[in-house]
């Protein structure tokens, strides 16, 4: 390994955006084996690129416009969907308080 | 201090589709059960997948054109990543550097001048909104938060401006007149209370000294044109003393809190979010072919300022009294409607825009229901040109059709207030008035040309404005000369 | 025959017919041989037998299946008309939504979360008659090359239960390949389908992307992911094909492309294909023996009349590091939502929203799940999406010209499905990048979104453990693949006969009897 690609407080932000809290201990583990991955992706630098299109959408061959129509169709029954969480309250989805 | 103020506004609008944006749930959501117009779609279960809305896409191409945009052809769609409770994917599907419409324009005329000025539109896309959150108090404090996911999925448009506007009165006109134009195309009905339309502003100012742009806020949470104008007037002179005491404005999300009349922190921006823009796989390219906009062109509706050049042109109408009548579109259905059965215009719309507005604006209330239609107004002004009833009484009849919803002439017959046009009647009453006043006569007498007027004034008061006022007149000018 | 099937019937169980293939099976049913009741029955006892050791199902469908069973026999009997899968019993990787039926995709996350609704593919399959017998382990999220990163269990291979049966969608092939199913479904990210198929011995098929409706289908990766098959035979397959592939108005990314009659395409000769061999998938680092058996069956392809040359993918070795970028950067977003807030595992500790997104989605993914949304999540952000994400995409367009280009001139193209046969469990489990090896010979087929299939084509000496080949067609021409695969597999007589030993389960005391 010559230098680190990724930091550890790069490695704390990417957690962070991510929602993850992650130990001590999975920071430095993280830190390397991310590092390692990193570096083995760095070969794509190889290969240039310039003139090349990025290829969002070009796998799927049979691009045209995929429409749904503006009619209305039945939605869950409000028990239904409430039914997916314990967390609940008066028909909605109870969550910790936002400040 | 001499100095510029710059405004850049970004609105959301919701279109009037029938479904949400990327599932078939009914976008009939205000005052529905929480939650009841939800799928696997919109709740952003595992393994769902959005399906873009064709008539959202016609209703955005349909606002872009109006806006003087240029469309692009092929659109993409990206996801913008962050976590909130009201975000079901913890991603909202947006639009980012291939947005439907860019570079164009809104003209705008301000009050004071009848100059038109440009204001530049920087993009207009397409997006998912958000559910909404409801806040659980107890003893005043929040303790939790609940989530209704009906509003998650409603198809928006956001418009962004440049930093063209110059005054909170400029954003205002500039806001009307877009409220007026998407009303208009009929792709949003444009509330702001119900936040159907909603607009965030980043304001800064330039100093003259230096011309250097200042570091802007962002200012949200404004929900009425009074709000909007309040906010952002007192957003300006915060920023002013700032600058006036030497101090620095901070790059910072403000809300504007209507209780305190204050704009108030949000978020730094140091919180600020990477939001890892990245285009939506589970969407094609959304390609918009020459033939749909031209379509879309062949059917255009006249718009607020075609309609104002026409009232104009056919009712001869003030420039001032057609666009008022034109800016909300209700408002002017209801004068053009009014219009085929009574044909004095500027009478008709004196009415309207006082009278009427009046009593609506005080209630809150929108033309479309309005207690008054427009045949139960057109009777009421047809019962002045009668000269069935004064234009005094016809003002307290009016009131009373508002709150009665009757018509004007059953509560005419009902209370009498038909006008006292029997002749001797009246003059039994000048003789009494001429008898009180002879000092007033003989001014008049000596050429006092107005004193007749307060003359006229006492016998309308006697009959309680039941008098002819022509009549009166003509018979108080009959009588004097005879003395 | 009749006799003594009735005989075993009476006591509920037939120890054969968990063996049928599907083909066989809806012949036999549609012929009043056979009712479906003792199929499932059969399949049922096979499980009891073995699963507590290969732990292939995360759940069996018992009661349910049963019911369905009976209402078909009911309806078989009144002889009123057959569904075009009559009841075929069907494993179900379970990353597929299905409605009332807990749905894990292999995570702690998702526990207890019930679907109210089906996935398209199985209301296809439940429309065509076809009964859920279960569902089968997986890799957390699809993440894996050998079913180690399940939350639940680790599946083994039926063929050496030291081995790994292959990732992600190991489950679904153990299952079948140890007769605990006729067939099943998995999915394929970057070799999911056919990586387990080959490892275990059976028949794999990833079609072209958009062939078959992701919608149901919990998203790993969306741009990479596709349904595909995992059964005994290449007719199987093709069955299934018929039954789930076609345009779905909920995906936007499926395909409004005719489906061909894929059972007729396969009776057809191959004489008139030209079949390429990419070089680049028999350099170092590929197995001698794998070597070997796929240079072998490629000849008896070619004696079969096919005209067999050697090509090149010059930037094949690119994919890999492109596919995991895009694949993580991908999942990154699509596993934002397993935040507590609606379904599924919610911790919340001390009562602030920051600490419950924290804490629910630190417990309730793996560790390799982990460390993909971080690779991800970094890939994306900002400073660094030019020089990753982006840089993959461009990468990816080079590898589809790469394959645009030979396609001009070939019908198909040959080589291993995975350069190594099945390997211990634990041997790599502690070190990502050589797990990410494992896929590199599937994974440049997802990042352009071709169809391939993988199926056995021999053993190795050493150890006895099957070895796959791939075979890999143009966009929507998974005809021309399960024509050149049946032929083979007619060539291929010993091969097919011969079925991993299962004697570990003679050793246990199971609760069938
Ligand atoms: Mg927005
Ligand atoms: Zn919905």
């Amino acid at each position: 390994m010559t230098e680190k690609i990724i930091t550890k407080t790069e490695v704390e932000y990417v957690a962070k955006l991510a929602k993850l809290e992650l130990s001590e201990e999975q920071k430095e583990l993280f830190s390397k084996q991310l590092n390692d991955i990193l570096s083995f992706f760095a070969k794509l630098k190889e290969l240039d690129t310039e003139q090349i299109e990025p290829a969002f959408h070009s796998h799927i061959t049979h691009s045209t416009n995929h429409f749904h129509e503006d009619i209305p169709k039945p939605s869950l029954a409000q028990e239904v969907v409430l039914n997916l969480t314990e967390h609940k309250q008066d028909g909605y989805f109870q969550v910790p308080k936002i400040l | 201090m001499v100095d510029d103020i710059v405004i850049g506004l970004e609105i959301h609008i919701q279109l009037l589709t029938k479904t949400k944006i990327f599932c078939h749930c009914s976008t009939d959501y205000i005052d529905k059960k929480p939650n009841s117009h939800t799928c696997p779609v919109c709740l952003g279960l595992p393994g769902s997948l959005p399906v873009l809305n064709e008539k959202a896409v016609e209703l955005a191409l349909k606002t872009a054109i109006a806006l003087n945009c240029l469309i692009n052809s092929t659109n993409i769609f990206h996801r913008k990543n962050y976590f909130y409770p009201d975000l079901p994917k913890a991603y909202q599907i947006s639009q980012y550097n291939q947005p439907l419409a860019i570079k164009g324009y809104l003209e705008i005329t301000n009050g004071k001048s009848s100059n038109k000025r440009a204001i530049r539109i920087n993009r207009v896309h397409m997006e998912e909104d958000a559910g909404k959150l409801v806040h659980v108090e107890r003893n005043g404090k929040i303790i939790s938060s609940l989530v209704d996911y009906n509003r998650a999925g409603i198809p928006l448009l956001e418009i962004v401006t440049e930093p063209d506007i110059h005054s909170a009165e400029e954003a205002v006109v500039f806001l009307k007149e877009l409220r007026s134009i998407v009303q208009y195309l009929e792709v949003c009905d444009g509330n702001l209370e119900q936040g159907s339309m909603r607009c965030d502003a980043n304001i800064s100012i330039r100093e003259s000294v230096s011309q250097q742009l200042g570091t802007k806020t962002e200012v949200k949470n404004m929900n009425s044109f009074r709000a909007i104008k309040k906010a952002l007037d007192y957003e300006i002179s915060r920023q002013r003393k700032l600058i006036e005491d030497g101090e620095k404005v901070s790059q910072e999300t403000r809300r504007w809190d209507e209780q305190s009349g204050k704009t108030v922190v949000m978020r730094s921006k140091e919180e600020a979010h990477d939001y890892r823009y990245f285009p939506e796989p589970d969407l094609l390219p959304l390609i918009i072919e020459k033939n749909w906009l031209e379509e879309i062109k062949n059917n255009f509706p006249e718009l607020p300022a075609e309609r104002k050049e026409r009232f104009i042109r056919d009712y001869g109408l003030s420039d001032y009294d057609a666009q008022r009548l034109v800016e909300i579109k209700s408002l002017g259905d209801y004068f053009e409607q009014a219009a085929q059965d009574y044909k004095n215009y500027k009478k008709l719309t004196n009415w309207i825009l006082g009278e009427l507005l009046r009593y609506l604006g005080e209630e809150n209330i929108d033309i479309t229901s309005s207690p008054i239609s427009v045949d139960k107004l057109t009777e009421l002004l047809q019962l002045i040109d009668q000269k069935i009833i004064s234009g005094k009484i016809a003002k307290s009849v009016f009131e009373q059709m508002y709150r009665t919803g009757q018509s004007a002439a059953d509560l005419v017959k009902k209370s009498g207030l038909t006008q006292i046009s029997d002749k001797e009647e009246i003059d039994g009453i000048i003789e009494m008035i001429i008898r009180d006043n002879m000092q007033t006569v003989q001014e008049y007498c000596s050429g006092k040309e107005k004193a007749i007027h307060f003359l006229v004034g006492q016998v309308m008061r006697y009959t309680k404005g039941r008098a002819q006022p022509d009549l009166v007149l003509h018979l108080l000018q009959e009588r004097i000369s005879k003395l | 025959m009749p006799t003594n099937m009735e005989n075993k019937e009476q006591k509920g169980i037939n120890m054969q017919l968990n063996k049928l293939t599907a083909i066989d099976y809806l012949e036999m049913v549609k012929n009043r041989k056979i009712s479906v009741e003792q199929v499932i029955l059969s399949l049922f006892h096979q499980i009891d037998k073995v699963d507590k050791i290969l732990k292939a199902y995360l759940k069996v469908n018992r009661d349910k299946a049963l019911l369905e069973a009976k209402k078909i026999d009911k309806k078989l009997k009144n002889n009123e008309e057959i569904s075009p899968l009559a009841g075929l019993p069907i494993a179900i990787k379970d990353i597929i939504c299905t409605e009332g039926m807990e749905t894990t995709c292999g995570s702690k996350i998702l526990r207890g979360f019930i679907p109210p609704y089906d996935a398209t593919v199985i209301k296809k399959i439940k429309e065509a008659g076809g009964i859920i017998i279960g569902k089968t382990n997986m890799d957390e999220f699809a993440m894996g090359s050998s079913n180690e990163n399940s939350a639940f269990q680790v599946t083994l291979n039926p063929w050496d239960i030291t081995r790994v049966p292959g990732g992600s969608s190991g489950g679904s092939a153990a299952a079948v390949a140890a007769d605990e199913a006729l067939v099943a479904l998995g999915t394929d990210t970057g070799g999911s389908v056919r990586l387990p198929a080959s490892f275990c011995g059976i028949i794999g098929i990833k079609p072209t992307y958009g062939r078959i409706s992701r919608y149901g289908v919990i998203s790993y990766a969306s741009s990479l992911d596709q349904v595909g098959i995992l059964s005994k035979r290449v007719k199987d397959a093709a069955l299934l094909m018929k039954i789930i592939s076609g345009y779905d108005a909920l995906d936007s990314t499926s395909a409004d492309i005719a489906v061909p009659d894929f059972l007729a395409s396969c009776q057809d000769g191959i004489e008139d294909l030209k079949i390429g061999v990419p070089q680049e998938f028999f350099q170092s680092g590929l197995d001698i023996e794998v070597k070997e058996r796929v240079l072998e069956a490629i000849d008896k392809i070619s004696k079969l009349g096919s005209q067999i040359e050697r090509t090149s993918l010059p930037n094949i070795e690119y994919a890999l590091p492109a596919y995991y970028l895009i694949a993580m950067a991908e999942a990154s977003s699509n596993l934002a939502r397993y935040d507590g807030v609606q379904y599924g595992l919610r911790i919340e500790d001390n009562g602030t929203l920051e600490d419950m997104y924290t804490k629910t989605r630190s417990t309730g993914l793996g560790a390799e799940v982990i460390r993909r949304i971080m690779l991800g999540t970094y890939a994306l952000s900002s400073g660094y999406y030019d020089d990753y994400y982006l840089k993959a995409q461009k990468v990816r367009t080079v590898i589809k010209q790469d394959f645009d280009h030979i396609f001009q001139k070939f019908d198909l193209l040959l080589c291993p499905t995975s350069p190594i046969p099945a390997f211990k469990v634990g041997e790599r489990i502690s070190d990502p990048l050589t797990m990410y090896l494992t896929d590199a010979y599937t994974l440049p087929v997802n990042l352009a979104g071709l169809p391939a299939l993988s199926m056995n084509c021999g053993f190795t000496k050493k150890d006895n453990l099957p070895i796959g080949l791939q075979i890999i067609g143009r966009y929507f021409e998974e005809d021309k693949i399960l024509r050149v695969a049946y032929n083979l597999e007619r060539q291929l007589a010993e091969i097919n006969r011969t079925k991993p030993n299962l004697s570990f389960s003679d050793s246990l005391k199971d609760g069938s009897s």
